[in-house]
């Protein structure tokens, strides 16, 4: 069977609920199952990417580490909000760096996250098949 | 058309479960197929069957339990979802040294590929969610 685009669409901060660590754990799950893969980062969904997470005081698991991970699972196309970050005085400088290393390439080592506007955001979305949004 | 529902908060609090049963209702109704229910987050709790509602409201656990034992339609728990929150069935219990188990007929606890699954399956995804 031909292989279906799925996009992840994250809109809620990393902590305060469970949303953004459970999408994850789906990401992580679907990446063996050979699908096109994307993600989205939205609104305060944003703020999951953050650099330098540090969740001691509140006592919960800080599993931003695990993002880095996402290229090794063949998960290289992330999309971040221009608009969101924006809103929240947030620039890409701000988020951890992820990337992938490129088989097309000679394994060259790239940018996952890219910067997009509202209105991409909406083309990206329109190209997908399936879309689960946390 | 072949339909995949996924329901992602639990029974009562929010209005995403019903709306999800409703669809699926209706979608059975009128000649479509449910490939699966998949419960995720809090909406693993939709199958505890130790909830007891008034008897003048709806008896959600219940309801869903007949569409699958009537209507043939497979009810998912997320294993990993179920087991944070205390969702387990006889086999889990006893892995987990638990002295109970609560899950309620017609559900099945399985991993998050049957979610993937679903997607890949399904004409439509539909997501009843927060």
């Amino acid at each position: 069977m031909a292989s279906k685009r799925f996009l992840y669409v994250n809109r809620k901060a990393p902590h305060g609920t469970i949303y953004a660590l459970e999408s994850l754990e789906v990401v992580l799950i679907g990446a063996a199952f050979e699908q096109d893969v994307s993600l989205a980062f939205i609104d305060d969904g944003v703020y999951q990417l953050m650099r330098n997470q540090d969740t001691a005081a509140i006592g919960s698991k800080n599993f931003s580490p695990t993002f880095r991970a996402l290229g090794d699972y063949d998960v290289s196309k992330i999309y971040v909000e221009h608009e969101s970050l924006e809103m929240r005085g947030l620039s890409k400088d701000d988020l951890m760096p992820l990337t992938y290393e490129d088989e097309d390439d000679d394994w060259a080592e790239k940018d996952s996250i890219h910067v997009v506007s509202s209105a991409e955001l909406a083309e990206i979305i329109e190209q997908q098949d399936v879309i689960l949004d946390f | 058309m072949k339909f995949g529902i996924v329901v992602n908060e639990g029974p009562y609090t929010h209005q995403a479960s019903d709306s999800a049963y409703h669809f699926a209702e209706a979608a059975l109704r009128a000649g479509h197929e449910i490939v699966r229910v998949f419960f995720y987050h809090d909406g693993v709790n939709n199958g505890t069957r130790l909830s007891v509602p008034p008897q003048d409201d709806r008896n959600i656990s219940e309801r869903w339990s007949a569409l699958a034992t009537d209507k043939g339609v497979e009810l998912i728990l997320c294993v990993a979802a179920a087991q944070r929150r205390g969702i387990l069935d006889a086999d889990e219990a006893k892995r987990a040294g638990k002295d109970a188990d609560n899950m309620s007929r017609g559900f099945q606890i399985s991993g998050l590929g049957q979610l993937i699954d679903a997607g890949i399956q399904a004409d439509r995804l539909i997501v009843f969610g927060d």
